[in-house]
């Protein structure tokens, strides 16, 4: 029989030791990584592994006071932590230092802080507290618009700094809603786009809308459930297209085949606009909404591409995508982080053994490349230990977050699992070549104490909820 | 629970999945992939930069003007140092231990890994002698770069100089990084892009004793240095040479130009300074030393100093008259030692009377031109004194006034000629009129002009009607042609037919009998057409102007010539003038003892220098 008022009994010590495991293995790593550079010992405080031990000593002491904290703070403080939140990201872009171009530190003495980590649990916690609410629905549009503006409100600030990286980690809060009943026809959706998105990149915009029309043609004959209507319509497209383009070249005034393409679904679009209105045929107005949704979207995704996202990472992306083939810039990182762990081969050089870390030849060796110093000293062996390390947790903390009574806690156990799964997902997948390199760290592994103390908090406000999970019940 | 609790399977799957892909990938580049291993072996790869000559300058004769020497930085990577000796270290380049220490101090602070200067541009024989004990000392190199060296002491304004280039360059634009020069200014600025070339990049591969085994993938990711492209400017440096020495004793300016292409033969501002005195590590030192000069010789008079043009500016007068013709050429008016409505007076100076458009030129009459404006601003094709006024100026800007002209420099000033809502602000809507702005006929008032505004324009009266902006460069080698900008004709909204009798007057100016101005500036056997001009300062004496071009018939130059402070246009810059004319069209001065004559001249009505900076002139 499990008591109900004594906390540390009802702790879920499997996550802790976990927690533990991954601290320390990350320690060692990062101390590998220096250990060129030191000449004090490990509490030599000028080195990155001297400065993690007060990190990981002070995430200790974080999570004790997050245990001994009353649970309903968490809930009832939660909309009062968020709008604090909200103050500090505002300051720090004002009284912030710049970092490596990005606004988002504060520094104190020889340390110093990201606030825009700490959004994150805080969000969550904001995030659960509207969810559950009373007589919320995620299926009013009204309630969705609600919780769309709890998440996007902090990364709004933070790409001011600008920091990319953590914005994009914002998109993890999806999978939550998902969980808690989000339309999964939306989600689709997302996805349709996010192929629409790396097909943009990949191809010419004329083509892709050449294929989008094509597509919604044969998607329009099998809604209309007419061969003759499809043949029509693509008669008409084609007809006006080429009046378009003779004219165009008759008078050379040199518009684009894409904006040519445009001014012919004008007209066409308009058409059976109005023909599916009249004749209340509401699928096929489906199709054609379909349609000049990707258009749209294919649109401003080249426009961002092209106007919002700085050089640099343009070009990550398409080293990615492998349209840009470039050993010595952009691709570097990712090439020399690919060499080093390739070359721990099966079961590594041993620890402390590893050239292509300590070197210097992969970048950002301690913090966001950590997943390298293990790949070459410790093997095949060490990578999968690692990855399995970090499915096992998140499987756990599946585990837990189903267990809840409370709403509430499972909000934020997803919320936590949702992003621990983006980190790990895409600062691993970077470092060997399978994602675009996106300067995130490794949860509780990396270098840094704000993202330590960041998932230090997501997990112990989780565990401290989860302890009381027999008298929460909404 | 709740009905959406299946959900946490697609999140278990996911996990799962990730987990997977991640396991599959990692035993194929770990495992099964063994060339990762070779290319790890491999790895310790070094880039050394290679850095490209300046291209060099020549001036309009091919002679070279602007050339490299080598210099040598030894460079340290602190991450490769090992003990060494240091005594022997401090022998072989000349410092004290301390001095070491710090440099290597700040060596380590600004990188451990990167390379950074440890001492900047050592001579050739402290760099040889440490060459060749180089393998006592690792984690040190020498890098050899390359400095500016001149072969005159003249023409710095338009070349420029070469420095470090600054954090704002650093993070505008990834070519650079911290230590390399660029162009700061003038000539070495302007065609940056063509002078610095392309840095080269060797990549070698070192085994664990950091030697160099071979270069890395065969090369194949090197990058070829590429030397800068050399540059032709347009001036010539003797008349360069001997321009700066003429006006050695005297603060103002020379600009000459050759009418037919807009080519600069010759860009004086006096005082000047020596190009040499800003390159490599005496630049900051020299640089303070100038800013401090009380004479400002880093000021480029030429194109920032701006001047009311005097008695010059009645040839402008006189054209636009013609073009609106609101004045002939047999227009006469009668002047008595000066001009007189009610109690207004401008004076003028004894001359015959009444005097024609070509006379008045030549005798430079302020009464008649004062009636030229009359006439001008109450033409009856306009309205009011505003528009005639406005239109008036048009023709002003049609001639490049008020805007820079638009040569290389990027320090080029404006220059002034105010718009009529200027004085309709002053003295309100439709109450003023030529007399109120009378001073502009004779070139004072609000008017400012540049020497190299006043240059062009009398390159427009020796083209009869168009300039050509003024340029520095004339080739650039690897290129089909300059800047188009240089090469097209800037016609002036002044007909061709009305240039004729300025031209007469201006020859009547030089060659005239009596009553013209500068006679002063006569050359035997070339026809001189010039005009004297007077810019009243309001802080002196009042300034010396004189333009001219020649010969009068197929113009080969066009000059304006600024002597500050020296009162009359006809006393100094007129023959300075005539000399440099006859420096260019003859390559030789014969009338030496016009030239020792005017270097005496000298009034002691310059401002006190404090300390003499200038390396002015090829004396001997």
């Amino acid at each position: 029989m499990v008591q109900r008022n004594s906390i540390f009994a009802n702790l879920d010590l499997i996550s802790i030791l976990l927690w533990l495991v991954m601290m320390v293995f990350g320690w060692m790593n990062i101390y590998s990584a220096n250990i060129m550079e030191a000449d004090g010992g490990i509490f030599d405080l000028s080195q990155r592994f001297g400065k993690q031990l007060i990190w990981i000593g002070a995430s200790i002491v974080l999570a004790m006071l997050l245990l001994v904290l009353d649970v309903k703070f968490y809930i009832y403080f939660s909309y009062f932590l968020y709008l604090i939140l909200l103050g500090v990201l505002l300051g720090v872009l004002i009284f912030g230092k710049e970092i490596n171009g990005a606004k988002s530190w504060f520094v104190i003495g020889r340390f110093q802080l990201q606030p825009s980590e700490f959004a994150k649990p805080i969000t969550a916690l904001a995030l659960a507290n509207l969810l559950t609410s009373y007589n919320y629905n995620l299926r009013r549009f009204w309630h969705l618009v609600q919780a769309g503006a709890i998440i996007l409100a902090p990364p709004m600030l933070i790409i001011l700094q600008p920091d990319l990286g953590s914005v994009l980690i914002y998109s993890a809060f999806i999978l939550v809603l998902f969980r808690e009943g989000f339309s999964a026809n939306v989600m689709m959706m997302l996805a349709t786009l996010g192929l629409l998105f790396f097909t943009t990149l990949l191809l010419d915009k004329d083509l892709i809308l050449l294929i989008l029309v094509m597509v919604s043609l044969i998607m329009y004959m099998f809604v209309a459930r007419s061969f003759k209507k499809g043949v029509i319509n693509a008669l008409w497209i084609a007809g006006i297209f080429g009046l378009l383009y003779g004219i165009n070249y008759l008078l050379q005034t040199e518009f684009s085949l894409f904006m040519l393409g445009l001014a012919t679904l004008v007209p066409v679009s308009l058409v059976i606009a109005v023909k599916g209105f009249r004749m209340r045929e509401y699928v096929q107005l489906q199709v054609l909404a379909g349609l000049i949704i990707s258009v749209a979207f294919i649109i401003s995704v080249d426009f961002a591409m092209n106007n919002v996202l700085k050089p640099h990472q343009q070009h990550r992306i398409y080293v990615t995508l492998g349209l840009e083939d470039d050993p010595q810039g952009v691709g570097y990182n990712v090439n020399q982080s690919k060499i080093a762990i390739g070359s721990g081969g099966f079961s590594g050089k041993g620890y402390l053994n590893g050239t292509q870390t300590k070197l210097h030849f992969v970048p950002e060796q301690s913090t966001d490349f950590i997943f390298c110093t293990v790949g070459e000293e410790w093997g095949f062996l060490g990578t999968t230990f690692v990855i399995l390390l970090y499915a096992g947790f998140l499987l756990r903390m599946i585990f837990l977050a189903e267990r809840q009574r409370s709403s509430f806690s499972r909000i934020f156990g997803y919320s936590f699992i949702s992003i621990m799964l983006i980190h790990f997902m895409v600062n691993v997948g970077m470092t060997i070549g399978l994602l675009p390199v996106i300067g995130i760290p490794l949860p509780f592994f990396s270098y840094g104490g704000s993202s330590l103390w960041t998932f230090t908090m997501f997990l112990f406000i989780f565990l401290r909820l989860d302890a009381s999970r027999l008298e929460l019940l909404r | 629970m709740n009905q959406f609790s299946d959900r946490r399977y697609v999140f278990a799957t996911a996990i799962i999945l990730v987990a997977l892909v991640f396991i599959i990938r990692l035993f194929h580049i770990q495992v099964v992939d063994k060339s990762y291993e070779q290319y790890a072996l491999s790895n310790a790869q070094s880039v050394r930069v290679i850095y490209p000559a300046r291209g060099l300058i020549h001036d309009r004769t091919g002679k070279i003007i602007v050339y490299n020497k080598a210099a040598y930085d030894i460079m340290v990577t602190p991450r490769l140092l090992e003990p060494f000796d240091t005594t022997e270290m401090c022998r072989l380049l000349d410092i004290t231990r301390e001095d070491a220490k710090e440099r290597l101090r700040a060596a380590r602070s600004y990188s451990y890994r990167v390379p950074s200067v440890f001492i900047k541009q050592v001579s050739y024989e402290n760099a040889a002698l440490l060459q060749e004990k180089l393998f006592q000392f690792p984690g040190f190199y020498v890098q050899t770069r390359t400095l500016r060296e001149y072969t005159s002491p003249v023409a710095s304004h338009a070349l420029g100089y070469v420095g470090e280039v600054d954090q704002s360059v650093l993070d505008s634009d990834p070519y650079y990084q911290l230590g390399d020069y660029i162009g700061v200014s003038g000539i070495e600025k302007a065609y940056e892009s063509y002078l610095r070339g392309q840095k080269g990049k060797n990549i070698f591969l070192k085994d664990v004793h950091n030697q160099t085994i071979e270069s890395y993938q065969g090369g194949r990711l090197d990058v070829q240095v590429k030397v800068g492209n050399n540059l032709t400017t347009t001036l010539d440096m003797e008349l360069q040479e001997y321009g700066e020495k003429l006006m050695s004793p005297y603060v103002g300016s020379i600009v000459a130009l050759e009418p037919a292409t807009g080519e600069v033969l010759s860009l004086v501002s006096a005082p000047g300074y020596s190009p040499d005195l800003l390159v490599g590590r005496s630049l900051s030192s020299a640089f303070r030393v100038l800013v401090a000069d009380t004479l400002n010789p880093l000021f480029n008079r030429a194109l920032m100093a701006q001047y009311p043009p005097g008695s010059t500016f009645k040839t402008i007068m006189a054209l636009i008259g013609l073009q609106e013709k609101v004045i002939s050429v047999k227009t006469e008016h009668s002047c008595f030692y000066g001009f007189y409505v009610g109690n207004i007076h401008t004076a003028c100076h004894l001359h015959d009377t009444p005097l024609n458009l070509i006379e008045a030129i030549q005798n430079s009459c302020n009464t008649y031109f004062i009636n030229v404006l009359k006439s001008t601003l109450q033409d009856v094709k306009f309205p009011n004194t505003a528009e005639s006024y406005d239109n008036w100026r048009r023709h002003l800007l049609s001639m490049g006034f008020t805007q820079p002209l638009g040569i290389e420099l990027t320090n080029e000033l404006d220059g002034n000629v105010p718009e009529s809502s200027y004085y309709n602000r002053i003295y309100g809507e439709n109450h003023w009129n030529y007399l109120t702005i009378r001073s502009l006929a004779i070139g004072q008032g609000e008017l400012l002009i540049t020497p190299i505004q006043m240059a062009n324009m009398t390159a427009t009266i020796a083209n009869r009607g168009y300039y050509i902006t003024p340029h520095l460069v004339r080739d650039i080698e690897g290129e089909d042609q300059i800047d188009e900008a240089y090469l097209e004709r800037n016609y002036t909204t002044i007909d061709t037919s009305n240039y004729r009798p300025i031209v007469k007057g201006m020859d009547l100016v030089v060659n005239g009998g009596a009553g013209s101005t500068a006679r002063n500036a006569r050359i035997p056997e070339i026809r001189v057409c010039g005009k004297t001009g007077t810019a009243e300062n309001p802080h002196g004496n009042d300034h010396s102007i004189f333009i001219a071009f020649a010969p009068k018939e197929d113009p080969k130059i066009a000059i304006a010539v600024y002597v500050e402070n020296q009162g009359f246009g006809t006393t100094y810059a007129a023959p300075i003038a005539s000399l440099m004319i006859e420096k260019y069209l003859t390559r030789e001065v014969k009338r030496t003892w016009y030239e020792n004559w005017v270097m005496q001249l000298l009034q002691p009505v310059v401002p006190e220098r404090k300390k003499d900076t200038t390396a002015n002139g090829t004396e001997e």
